[in-house]
Parts: C-alpha cells; sequence; structure tokens
C-alpha cells in the first residue's frame, strides 16, 4: 500500500483510514526491523554515559558541598542532625550503624566464603564408644547466604548515595533561604507525592527476596558443579567457570556431546510447539468466535458457557484425565475397540510423532475458549462501515474476511500474541499433566523425552535428576530466547509504545 | 427487521451455511463436554476403583466421595488449599492494585526503569528460581509442614509482576478526575481510595477471582515446598500422585471423586463471575 499524503488521508472516511493505518503498518515492519538493530549500540553507549554521569554527579556533590555535606560521605546522616532534619539523620546513621554491624559480624564471612564454596564438608571422628560421628563444617549452599549480603551491600549503597544527595539537596535549599523540610512534612508526603513509595515498598521488596535474589543465585549455580554427586552438606560444590555452558552447546567433558544434541533437538521442537500451538489456537479460535457471533445464529449463551467451562476447571484436573483417557489402556482406546472401528490398540502416547500430535491437539482443546472470549471481543469492535462498504464493493465473505477482519485481528491482538508465544515456550502445565515428557528415549540425555519442552526439561533435572547446574544453563537459555524475540517485537510493534495515548 | 427476513428468505445459501455452523458448534461442544461428563460418571462409579473399558458405570455411589474424606488426607488438602486462596486472594489483589496504581497514576524516577525490570524478570521461566526460593523458605522455617504460610507468601511476593491488566484498566480511566480532585486538596492516598478505589471495581473483582483459583491449580511450586510431608500438600499435589503406576488401578475413581470436589466450586465461582473475567481478559489482550 502506498504512503498517501496527508490531505488525501483525511478525505478517506474514517473506516478506510483505519484500514489504511493496518496497511502501513505492516508495511513498515521491515524498516522497523532494520531501524531496531541500529538502536542497540545507541542504546549500549547512552548506558555508559549515564553511568558517567552518575559518578560525576557524585564528585559534583563532593566538590561543591560545605563541610557538613562532605562529612555525609562518611557519617551518613551527619548533615541532616546540623538542619534541622533530625529523623531522617537519624534513619541514615541507623541504617550505617546496623550495616557495619552486620558487614563485621556475618557480611564479610560470608563474602570470603564465595570465593571457594567450602572446602571441606565433613569430618569423621570417632567418639568415647569409638562409633563414628559426622559433623558437618562447610555447606556449599551458603552461596545464599553470600548472595544476600551483596543485596544488602547493593542495597546500602544505593542508601549512601540518597543520603548525600539529600544532604545536597537541602544545602542548596537552605542557601537559598528555604527550610528543607521537616520529618513531619516528610511522613505526610508519603501518602502524597510520594505515595508510589509507600505503594510499591511491600510488592518491590517481596520481588527482589522471591524473584531477583533466586534467579540471581540460579544465574551464579550455572557456573558451578552443583548436581547428584556434590550434593551438600554431604558434599562440596565449587566453581567450574563455563565448563557448563559448553556441555550444553558444544561437548561436556568426556568429550560427548549428547546433551549438546538433546538440547538443541528440544529447543527445536520448543519453538516449533510455540509456533504451532500459539496460530492454531489463535486461527480457531478466531474461527468459533466467528461461527458463535455470526449474525442470525441461536443459543450464542450456550455455546459460549460450554466451551469456557475448560477455562473454569483447574487443569491438573481435566488435563490427568484427558491424558489417562488417551493411554493404551484408557476410555478412548476402549470404546473404539468395543465399537469395532480398531482392532490395535493406538499408541496415543507413546510413539514421539503421535504424543506430538497430540498434545498439540489436546492444546487446542484447552486454547480454544480462551481465544474465542479475546476474539469475540475484539470482533465487536471493528466498525461495521467497514463491512458495509465492502459488501457494497461486491467482496465475498472469504474476501472480508481476509482484508478486514485478520488483519484488524492481527493488528488490534499483535502484543497478546507475542505473550502467547512466549507463555507457550514456557507451556509446563499442558506437557506437564499430559505426558511428563514422555515417551522417553534414549537418543536424549538427562531423563528428556520426545514431548518434554525445555521448561519441562528444566523440571525434570531439578526434582528428578538433581541436576541444579545443567538446569539452570538451561534457565538462562530460555530466558535469551525468550528475550530476544520479545525485545524484538516490542520494538517493531507500535502498540507498546503508545502508553499515554490511552489516558 | 423487514429486510433481515426478506434477506433470509432469498438465500438459500444462507440457511445452509448457518446448519453447518449448527453441526459444528454442535460438536465442537459435544467434544468439549466429553472429559467433564467422564469425570462426573467415573466419581459417581461403583463397581471397581480401576480404569474400565465402558463409559457409563454400572453400580452408582457416594463410596468414592466417603473414602476421600475418611481414608486419606484429602480434607486436609482441601483445607489448605482453601486458605492459601483466601489469604493470596487479599493480599495478592492489594498488592497489585498499589503497583498498578502507581505505575498507571503517578509519575516518578525509576519508574521506566522498574516496568522494564519487571518486564525483564518475567522472561525467565519461573522454574529457574524455585530452587533458591525453596532455600530462603527454608531459612524461615517455611517448608514442610508450615508448607501453607511459605506458599502465600511466594504466591503474594511475586504477585507484583502481574500488574499489567489492572493498569492496563487504570489507564483508562480519565485522568482530570484525579487532577479535580487533587486541586480540590485531595492528596495521593484519598484520591487512590476515594476515586479512583470505587471505579474499578471490575478489576478488582477479576484480580480477587484470578488470585482465589491460581492456588487450586498450582502444582510445581507446591510439590517442591510441601515436599517429603503429606499433610501440608494442596489438592493438586495430593491427587496428581493418585494417578501414577503404582496407585492408577486403587485410586482412579477417587482421583475422580477429588477431582469433582475441586471443579466444582471453582467452576460455579467463574461461571459467576464470568462477566469480568471476559472483561480482564479482553482488555488485557487488546491492550498488551
Amino acid at each position: 500500500m502506498s504512503k498517501l499524503s496527508e490531505l488525501e488521508y483525511l478525505g478517506l472516511p474514517p473506516a478506510k483510514r483505519k484500514l489504511h493505518d493496518i496497511g502501513q503498518f505492516f508495511a513498515r515492519l521491515p524498516g522497523n526491523l532494520l531501524h531496531f538493530l541500529k538502536k542497540i549500540p545507541l542504546g549500549i553507549w547512552r548506558c555508559l554515559c549515564a553511568v558517567g554521569r552518575f559518578f560525576a554527579g557524585i564528585g559534583h556533590i563532593f566538590a561543591d558541598g560545605d563541610w557538613k555535606t562532605r562529612v555525609s560521605f562518611l557519617v551518613m546522616g551527619f548533615g541532616q542532625f546540623f538542619r534541622r532534619q533530625i529523623g531522617r539523620g537519624i534513619i541514615f546513621l541507623g541504617m550505617e550503624g546496623l550495616f557495619i554491624w552486620f558487614m563485621s559480624m556475618f557480611g564479610f564471612g560470608y563474602l570470603a566464603g564465595m570465593k571457594d564454596l567450602g572446602t571441606q564438608a565433613t569430618v569423621k571422628t570417632l567418639n568415647d564408644y569409638g562409633l563414628e560421628v559426622v559433623t558437618y563444617k562447610d555447606n556449599s549452599l551458603k552461596i545464599l547466604h553470600g548472595v544476600l549480603t551483596i543485596f544488602i551491600v547493593i542495597g546500602f549503597l544505593w542508601t549512601w548515595y540518597i543520603n548525600i544527595k539529600q544532604n545536597y539537596t537541602a544545602q542548596k535549599l537552605i542557601e537559598k533561604g528555604v527550610r528543607p523540610k521537616s520529618f513531619r512534612n516528610d511522613i505526610k508526603s508519603l501518602a502524597d507525592e510520594q505515595y508510589y513509595k509507600t505503594l510499591l515498598a511491600v510488592p518491590l521488596l517481596g520481588i527482589t527476596i522471591f524473584t531477583i535474589i533466586p534467579i540471581f543465585f540460579m544465574i551464579l549455580i550455572a557456573f558451578t558443579n552443583y548436581d547428584y554427586s556434590h550434593l551438600p552438606p554431604d558434599k562440596l560444590f565449587g566453581w567450574v567457570g563455563l565448563d557448563n555452558f559448553q556441555t550444553m552447546l558444544a561437548t561436556d567433558a568426556s568429550g560427548s556431546d549428547k546433551f549438546a544434541y538433546t538440547f538443541r533437538e528440544i529447543l527445536i521442537w520448543t519453538l516449533i510447539w510455540a509456533l504451532i500451538a500459539t496460530f492454531s489456537n489463535y486461527f480457531l479460535g478466531m474461527f468459533v468466535a466467528i461461527c458463535i457471533n455470526r449474525k442470525g445464529i441461536r443459543f450464542k449463551k450456550v455455546f459460549r458457557t460450554i466451551l469456557v467451562m475448560t477455562i473454569a476447571v483447574p487443569q491438573f484436573v481435566s488435563l490427568l484425565l484427558v491424558s489417562k483417557m488417551f493411554a493404551d489402556d484408557g476410555i478412548v482406546n476402549s470404546v473404539l475397540m468395543n465399537w469395532g472401528w480398531i482392532t490395535e490398540k493406538i499408541k496415543f502416547w507413546t510413539t514421539q510423532d503421535m504424543a506430538r500430535i497430540m498434545v498439540l491437539v489436546v492444546n487446542l482443546w484447552v486454547g480454544i475458549p480462551y481465544l474465542m472470549l479475546i476474539a469475540t471481543g475484539v470482533l465487536m469492535n471493528i466498525p461495521a462501515d467497514l463491512y458495509e462498504s465492502a459488501k457494497i464493493d461486491g467482496a465475498s465473505g472469504f474476501r472480508q474476511f481476509t482484508k478486514i477482519t485478520l488483519p484488524y485481528m492481527l493488528f488490534v491482538t499483535g502484543p497478546y500474541l507475542l505473550t502467547s508465544f512466549t507463555a507457550n515456550i514456557n507451556n509446563f502445565n499442558v506437557i506437564y499433566l499430559l505426558t511428563a515428557g514422555a515417551p522417553k528415549t534414549m537418543a536424549y540425555e538427562g531423563g528428556a523425552g520426545g514431548t518434554d519442552l525445555l521448561i519441562t526439561w528444566l523440571y525434570t533435572l531439578t526434582v528428578t535428576n538433581n541436576d541444579y547446574k545443567i538446569a539452570a544453563v538451561i534457565g538462562i537459555l530460555v530466558f535469551i530466547v525468550v528475550a530476544v524475540i520479545s525485545l524484538i517485537v516490542y520494538n517493531v510493534s507500535p502498540a507498546m509504545k503508545n502508553e499515554e495515548d490511552f489516558q | 427487521m423487514s429486510e433481515n427476513k426478506k434477506f433470509r428468505s432469498k438465500s438459500g445459501k444462507e440457511r445452509t451455511v448457518r446448519v453447518i455452523i449448527y453441526i459444528f458448534l454442535t460438536v465442537l461442544c459435544v467434544i468439549w463436554l466429553i472429559p467433564f461428563i467422564y469425570l462426573i460418571f467415573q466419581a459417581f462409579r461403583g463397581e471397581s476403583t480401576s480404569m474400565v473399558t465402558y463409559i457409563i458405570p454400572r453400580k452408582w455411589t457416594f463410596d468414592n466421595f466417603i473414602f476421600l474424606f475418611t481414608k486419606t488426607n484429602f480434607g486436609h488438602w482441601y483445607l489448605n488449599t482453601f486458605i492459601i486462596a483466601l489469604f493470596n486472594a487479599v493480599l495478592q489483589t492489594v498488592i497489585v492494585l498499589c503497583v498498578a496504581y502507581a505505575l498507571s497514576r503517578m509519575r516518578f524516577k525509576g519508574r521506566k526503569f522498574l516496568m522494564n525490570l519487571m518486564l525483564v524478570l518475567g522472561m525467565f521461566p519461573g522454574f529457574l528460581s524455585m530452587i533458591a526460593t525453596y532455600f530462603i523458605l527454608k531459612l524461615f522455617g517455611l517448608t514442610s509442614e508450615n508448607a501453607v504460610p511459605g506458599l502465600i507468601l511466594v504466591y503474594a511476593a511475586s504477585s507484583g509482576m502481574g500488574y499489567y491488566i489492572a493498569k492496563g484498566f487504570f489507564d483508562t480511566i480519565p485522568k482530570s478526575l484525579d487532577e479535580a480532585a487533587r486541586i480540590d486538596g485531595a492528596s495521593r492516598a484519598r484520591v487512590f481510595f476515594r476515586i479512583i478505589m470505587p471505579m474499578a471495581k471490575p478489576i478488582i473483582i477479576y484480580t480477587i477471582m484470578m488470585a482465589f483459583i491460581a492456588p487450586w491449580g498450582d502444582f510445581m511450586y507446591a510439590s517442591l515446598i510441601t515436599f517429603g510431608h503429606e499433610e501440608a500438600y494442596n489438592v493438586a499435589v495430593g491427587l496428581y500422585k493418585w494417578l501414577d503406576k503404582e496407585h492408577i488401578s486403587n485410586y482412579f475413581t477417587i482421583f475422580c471423586a477429588g477431582g469433582l470436589l475441586v471443579s466444582i466450586p471453582i467452576t460455579a465461582l467463574f461461571m459467576a463471575l464470568q462477566k469480568y473475567y471476559v472483561e480482564g481478559v479482553t482488555g488485557g489482550a487488546v491492550k498488551g
């Protein structure tokens, strides 16, 4: 579609204008992609600049600050005491005291322990009766304490930065003859201008402790040899550098490339699965929605309600049951045999190709109702005059679908398609509850099977095999795959950018 | 209307299309219902507890349900899950609304960074953090027999990252409302409670509903954190075990009875609040 001049564009009827926008969006896709790739180096440069500016800012505060501010670089809250901000001063000083106490008592020990993760796991001694007694000494899982310490240090540095900045701001205010805010005003502003701090404090603390720290911990584990043969507290594990990544991507220590082979195969199947599962659900769900919403079709509500039931029933009930229904001695095989339609049991789950097809089919059962709901919402919003004018131009139903409905749907639900693609890459429930990764094959390493996705393999490796180091590597690689795909799409699609447009 | 009638009588083709659609939708609905009908039949089947080769039970009975509550820990699991779901519904809703309001309504330094950070964190597979989460909970003594508070903590703690749909909803409430109230001297906190909250009823109901339902289906976290302590299981972990090779011949109909007991309240709740669910889901999908 060629780009119209502004005058021509405004001259179009609103419905056609929308269509033009959509056409333009798809026409611009490749250009946007290129533009995004060009933006990467620029982004890195900007990041470096920001870091530079940050340190320059600290230097400037020290150079420009008076003696109270400078002393605050060492004794936190010092300046505040002299500027009638005693409440703040006490808090800052208290935090510094607490930090010093923690670091001298535990922190440095934990950080030092990070270096080699312990040297001796257990000591065996004989007690008075000549029996062997095991005393546990070092435990490599102390790495978690180290990680916590690192986060406490980061938090402290951040507090320190706020401290000097506030000192400087107060100093400047006093120079201008304005009295800095009192403690009571501080508290009050937590319900007003700074209300976001009140709102976000607890949620962010939760995310830090139960998401960020664990992820950081597992990233570290990827560089150790923590697995079934190095389980604390009986054994120690230690740093091994990039060995695990080498095992995963090329060959392991013994020179076999079985892990790399398994990883490649499972990655390919994961991507195929995500692609087919996303788009088959998308188009069939849309098709069902169009059928139900067609003019003159009755019992719309009944159809919709029945389909939506699959969303309501917990998946571990419905999917486990479906997996048993299609088992070798399950009801489907039995009934088909009773009816004489088949003479031999169909092996739904025991051959790789069949199992893969089955999980995709059952996934339709799970996904169509969901898409039907979304598509119904979107279809209602398509301007009716688009169809009117198409009908007048003599477009057939199919043409109306490909020229109006489909582009509109894709345009509006673009971001959703992306999220559902990445959600499918990590679709644990459907695969694990249906097949648990089976059929297992000898060709794969690490207990992986024919329908395993990376995420279910990750689960098997951690829970069944205790092969944490490899699991951590897979987790990181999954992240990279998802992040790369998302980054590209987010930057290319327009819907994500104009956040303020809605308000 | 008259035009519509004329159109209908004119076109025999339209009628065939409709018949085809009806047939298609009916077949679809039958396929969708089969597993649930099968579940109900098996839950009430009395002649044996293993899988059988026919669908309709020969003997109807309540024995399976009685067995569930007298001979197994199902009552414990049910209560555990219910408590977790209740607490989660409250905590998660409060957290999600707080985060969504702050990110939608307030402009502060680091806001963009925060949103990008949560986006990136969301791209890590949930399992990656599972092992460490387990050890952290163990540090607090919240695993095995204390798994219920532990699970509540885990679910609620990471729920701040699921703020997208609520934020999308807040974004559609005109900012001029806030501004008018603030000119009249209302603080941000007051605006939040007095103006936004009453208007956000659909999204509050949606969040409560999702937060209440989610723990009933969680298998992965629950299986790890309750490991080795059967009384602390939730329903998903407890029932899952009954379908493995050793148990299935003795527990298949028991599983179905348990599954039915879990499904009925959830499905009823879901159907009653369907309207809000549809609103939340379509709003979320369209706005990303």
